[in-house]
């Protein structure tokens, strides 16, 4: 029993990981119609900038502070200038810029970085904490609490601000948000550097763990895509609870099915995938796409 | 003085050209409509002075042009478009619609007392404040389309064919509520009908377009009383 709390705890937290770059796929595609290939290499890009910034001696949480705006000044600027350009274009035009993207990032950190794998710090001491008779990892919980406060920090602004309801607006229905003078451009560029903010928090809470190099969000691209088939494309929150949904079963079937163990788990997320797509293609959450043709 | 004077206006989707050199005006506070058949231009005409079709030609409001500017910035001067389909954000509640209404106007402080005057206007959308647009009726969501475009405190309204798909009674209710805001706010009306009787009893000035040109115009009275309208247009 205490080995199953433990687990599901864990699986929570790497759960909230997936959850979180699950749910940058879903805010872009929700705007845009349009899966980023790229969110993980840039959340992996960022990780690297936080790296650098600790090793320059900056404390963590400046460190971390300083990534999130760098990401979402990045991300805007991604959106402006690359994407943009091609904003009309074929759905697939933009899918191959995306992969081009993803390229040049993943060889622009090999050739700045190297491929050598690097430790990243964790904020949270090493030490378990201990709640009960069961023993629970500092960072896993600490992980789970800042992707929690992200989150609804995420929540409240779509919500409540006239920004996040002007970005809502712009994702829903383009031409009459022009009409109600949105400057519907402009609130992609925001959702981008939204998504790379995201991104950046999924990148650094999960990088003490699988430590950093340029392919270190390769295997958790796919459990994100996982979790946001899972909880529905077109489903925010769905997205994040796919996440967790996957972490916690990749876990648990880690744990207890001998067979998979450690070196079967990234097929637990692909089997996730092409379940759902045979038995509800929505989702959990998400509504069927009705398109006019 | 005209509020929006339009002159040689073109417009054109790829190599088809729709609108073959248009002039008309709006007046400050005035009602004019723009009567036609379908397909004769009159929703490309609304499209093109918001600046959502590629033109040619002087489009000026308030004396400034306007024409080629984004349509963003054109709505930020005062314009406000109700556009053909209603323009609904479906899957946003009433309030957050008429939010987004009043998105570009300049102050914001004044937003609680603006939702209040527009459910005065339209008292069944207050009722469904908190309700998701696409729930509403037809008839609901054309008023909640007026409702949203009054949010911005335009000078200049653009309507287009709000009776479309509408119970008679409906449509009766909406241009009544149409005739109050222009008196009351002096709100220019720019209206585009195919229903020409409604239409033409609430318009001052009107224009009739043949693909794509203007064929006839002038005071409303007169167009009414027309041979050839009468028996095209108004059916008796």
């Amino acid at each position: 029993m205490d080995i199953f709390v433990q687990q599901v705890v864990s699986g929570l937290a790497t759960g909230g990981i997936y959850g979180s770059l699950a749910l940058a796929l879903v805010m872009i595609y929700q705007a845009t119609d349009v899966v980023n290939y790229a969110q993980g290499e840039m959340a992996m890009f960022s990780t690297y900038l936080a790296w650098t910034l600790i090793n320059a001696g900056l404390p963590y949480w400046v460190a971390f502070a300083a990534t999130l705006a760098i990401a979402f000044v990045g991300g805007l600027a991604i959106e402006r200038v690359v994407i943009r350009p091609v904003e009309n274009a074929p759905v697939l035009t933009i899918v191959i810029v995306c992969i081009g993207l993803l390229v040049i990032l993943n060889s622009v950190a090999g050739w700045v970085y190297s491929y050598i794998q690097k430790p990243f710090p964790s904020p949270f001491p090493e030490k378990p904490i201990r709640i009960g008779n069961v023993f629970f990892g500092a960072h896993d919980l600490g992980a789970l609490g800042v992707t929690l406060v992200v989150l609804l920090s995420l929540y409240v602004f779509f919500r409540y601000t006239t920004l996040g309801l002007a970005m809502r607006a712009a994702a829903q229905n383009p031409v009459s948000s022009r009409l109600c003078g949105i400057r519907v451009g402009w609130m992609l560029g925001v959702g981008w550097g939204l998504a790379a903010l995201v991104g950046a928090v999924a990148g650094m809470m999960v990088a003490p763990v699988v430590f950093l190099d340029p392919n270190m969000m390769g295997g958790i691209l796919i459990y994100a895509f996982a979790s946001a088939t899972l909880g529905g494309f077109t489903s925010p929150g769905g997205a994040v609870l796919g996440g967790l949904i996957v972490g916690v079963i990749e876990n648990l079937v880690g744990t207890y099915v001998r067979f998979i163990g450690t070196e079967l788990k990234l097929t637990v997320a692909l089997a996730v995938i092409l379940v759902v797509l045979v038995v509800k293609p929505s989702g959990l959450f998400g509504r069927a796409a009705v398109h006019r043709v | 003085m005209a509020l929006l004077e339009v002159e040689g206006l073109e417009a054109q989707y790829g190599w088809t050209k729709v609108l073959h050199g248009l002039s008309f005006a709006v007046d400050e506070g005035g009602i004019t409509t723009i009567l036609g058949a379908n397909g004769a231009g009159k929703t490309t005409t609304l499209r093109a002075v918001c600046g959502m079709v590629k033109t040619a030609g002087e489009v000026r409001f308030d004396g400034h042009r306007i024409a080629g500017r984004a349509t963003e910035d054109i709505v930020r001067l005062g314009i406000a478009h109700v556009p053909e389909g209603r323009g609904t954000f479906m899957q946003l509640t009433v309030e957050e619609n008429l939010r987004l209404g009043g998105y570009a106007r300049a102050s914001r402080g004044t937003l609680a007392g603006d939702l209040r005057r527009v459910f005065e206007y339209f008292p069944v959308l207050g009722d469904r404040q908190r309700q998701i647009a696409g729930s509403l009726s037809g008839g609901e969501q054309q008023m909640l389309a007026v409702a949203r475009a009054l949010m911005l405190r335009p000078r200049l309204l653009l309507l287009d064919e709000p009776s479309l798909g509408l119970a008679p009674l409906v449509v009766r209710e909406i241009f009544r509520i149409v005739r109050t805001i222009n008196r009351e706010e002096r709100v220019g009306v720019l209206l585009v009908e195919q229903n020409a009787a409604m239409a033409l009893d609430l318009a001052a000035h009107a224009y009739l377009l043949e693909t794509g040109r203007v064929v006839m115009s002038g005071p409303a009275e007169t167009l009414r009383k027309d041979d050839a309208i009468r028996r095209s247009y108004l059916g008796y």
